[in-house]
């Protein structure tokens, strides 16, 4: 993972222009173009179906754009799968939670990333290295040991959370991170949203909570059926404006 | 034990719930674990087995007479071996319907190869290179073009005894090596001889792989989850074409322990072996949904029914109660297994 080392100064570091891609006869995403700037925290929003899942999931390698393209650092990528997007440094937390329930927490912070020891698995780093990621998140997540299956949607999603920001991801992208989260967990989760920003990590968030959109981002794009139709500096930007954009009582 | 969900503010150290069960002293629970129903299901096997050896010796004393553990033994190192095989595809929420008929072809592969005037090594190589081309072949049709495992295997076990028929004429070979008798009748120990050796030391192995390396985790979280495990970066598709290939490889293998025990090669297909590796996965509580496996549960799903087979046998009940007492012990177990934790 050479991800950290290049770091160029001003471009953005993930962007998309001109993606298109259909399911069969849904244009799930039609000429979107949108850009993700180094050590800001993007937001991404839109109405249900708007295509913001789709998007993001092709900066994850999980879809490939069917024109248009992504470029990393300015430069045409296309991610063959999910591990190359990771090796690219961008980790995700999707929207339904990519965790193996059988797992315990531990196995799935190290999934695909396992530390060995002479070619067997290293259980005693990777448990007390799990606990040092949980613990700093500081969310009430029960033992590294226990199975995801036991964990309440808030505990599964801190884990989650953990995973993404654990492996010196350039970019963090989380598809609704704060919305099966009660009060107190939606403002650790923001807290360390804002950590990881902090600390140099790009990240892409979406979100249907405006209030936490305005208090988080400094860049909101606004999608609406497929479409990019606005992106906005969150500083010269309203709540009321963004709904307009979204529901399509403001023009863009 | 979900205390720490409740949404009370707690530190790192104090969200590590403590199960309430340990609180009262290692006698309460020992107690609180024997009333839980979930215990008995993750060790239907093992109790299983202890009963069925109870009862068979309170009914017959020379049930435990050192010849016949060691024929128990013996007699069940084929099918722990094709156990434990199958459980590395049911935890990929996979099935291997074709895994006897792959053992029989792995037999007639030996049995050709010894006629035609090969070395015994020779012939080993060739019944297990056989198997794990079967098996390569199960796993790239089920992981790359996409066919259901259950008719790509279905399709196998048809092909596969098909071959051997072809393969053998239809006529055993008689392969009368020492070589066999000494690992089919001598052993390290008392009562266990070198193919028991051999199953133990491939399921050692199979349980270090499944826990202890990268391979194992990326098995159960193929089953456990492929979604997960894709966005993760796990090629879901090669872990499924191995554990195929693994399959086919351990009923290479127990074909050649099929061969020393029996010193001649059957043409024709063990059905028995295709439903009691099955049978002995579900009794040793792995999930036939994926994710969840253990090695030592199928190998002691595969000690009881041979067990279960051999008292029944010693006991003088008739042949044709045998497949009934399988059917009826699966089922209980799998009934047991919803209770499953
Ligand atoms: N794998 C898929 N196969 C077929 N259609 C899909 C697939 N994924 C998404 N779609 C469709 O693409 C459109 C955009 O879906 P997407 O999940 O990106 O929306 P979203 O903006 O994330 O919505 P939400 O806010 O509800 O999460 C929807 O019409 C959806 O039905
Ligand atoms: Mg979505």
């Amino acid at each position: 993972m050479n991800a950290l080392e290049k770091k160029t100064a001003a471009g953005p570091i993930v962007e998309a222009r001109n993606v298109s891609l259909s399911f069969g006869s849904v244009k799930a995403l039609q000429d979107v173009s949108v850009t993700v700037a180094p050590g800001e925290i993007t937001a991404l929003v839109g109405d249900n179906g708007a295509g913001k899942s789709t998007l993001v999931r092709c900066f994850s390698g999980v879809h490939r754009p069917q024109s248009g393209e992504v470029l990393l650092d300015g430069r045409p990528v296309a991610f063959s799968s999910p591990e190359a997007a990771r090796s690219a440094g961008i980790e995700t937390v999707h929207q339904n939670l990519a965790l193996v329930e059988d797992l315990t927490v531990w196995q799935n912070l190290f999934l695909n990333r396992e530390l060995t020891r002479f070619g067997m698995l290293d259980r005693r780093r990777m448990k007390a290295e799990a606990q040092k990621m949980v613990s700093e998140l500081a969310v009430n997540v029960p033992e590294v040991t226990s199975r995801v299956r036991r964990l309440s949607g808030g505990q599964r999603q801190a884990v989650s959370i953990c995973r993404a920001a654990g492996f010196s991801s350039r970019l963090v992208i989380m598809d609704e991170p704060t919305a099966a989260l009660g009060v107190q967990e939606t403002a650790r989760v923001e807290e360390l949203i804002l950590r990881l920003r902090d600390e140099g990590h790009a990240v892409l968030l979406i979100s249907h909570n405006f209030d936490q959109v305005v208090r988080l981002s400094q860049q909101v794009w606004v999608m609406r059926a497929g479409r990019c139709v606005a992106g906005r500096r969150t500083d010269a930007t309203t709540g009321q404006e963004i709904v307009g954009l979204i529901t399509g009582a403001i023009a863009a | 034990m979900s205390t720490a969900a409740t949404g009370t503010p707690a530190g790192p150290t104090a969200s590590k719930a403590t199960p309430p069960a340990n609180r009262g002293g290692a006698g309460h629970a020992v107690a609180s674990r024997l009333r839980d129903v979930g215990f008995w299901a993750d060790w239907a096997a093992l109790v299983g087995l202890i009963v069925l050896v109870a009862v068979f010796t309170a009914l017959e004393p020379s049930f435990l007479s050192s010849g016949n553990v060691t024929g128990m033994l013996s007699a069940s190192a084929a099918l722990v071996i094709l156990a434990v095989a199958q459980t590395f595809v049911v935890a990929t929420a996979g099935i291997d319907l074709s895994i006897a008929s792959v053992t029989t072809l792995g037999i007639v592969v030996l049995g050709q190869l010894y006629a035609g005037g090969q070395s015994l090594g020779v012939a080993f190589a060739g019944a297990v290179l056989a198997g794990l081309l079967a098996g390569l072949l199960n796993g790239f049709l089920v992981a790359k073009a996409g066919i259901t495992d259950f008719v790509v295997t279905l399709g196998m076990l048809s092909a596969a005894s098909g071959l051997a028929l072809v393969l053998s004429d239809g006529q055993p070979v008689t392969v009368t090596e020492s070589f066999f008798f000494d690992i089919s009748l001598d052993g390290p120990v008392e009562m266990v001889t070198w193919i028991v050796v051999i199953a133990a030391v491939i399921a050692v192995v199979a349980h270090v792989v499944l826990f202890h390396t990268r391979f194992g985790t990326h098995v159960l979280a193929t089953g456990g989850s492929p979604e997960a495990a894709t966005a993760t970066g796990i090629s879901t598709a090669r872990v499924k074409v191995a554990v195929y290939a693994v399959a086919g490889l351990l009923a290479g293998i127990a074909a050649i322990i099929i061969v020393a025990r029996l010193g001649s090669t059957p043409p024709a297909a063990n059905t028995a072996y295709l439903l009691n590796s099955v049978a002995a996965v579900v009794l040793g509580g792995v999930s036939l949904f994926g994710g969840k496996a253990s090695i030592l549960g199928p190998v002691f799903g595969a000690l009881l029914l041979t067990v279960l087979l051999n008292g029944l046998t010693t006991l003088g009940v008739s042949q044709y109660y045998q497949p009934l007492s399988v059917g009826v012990v699966v089922v209980a177990a799998a009934f047991l297994m919803r209770f499953q934790k």
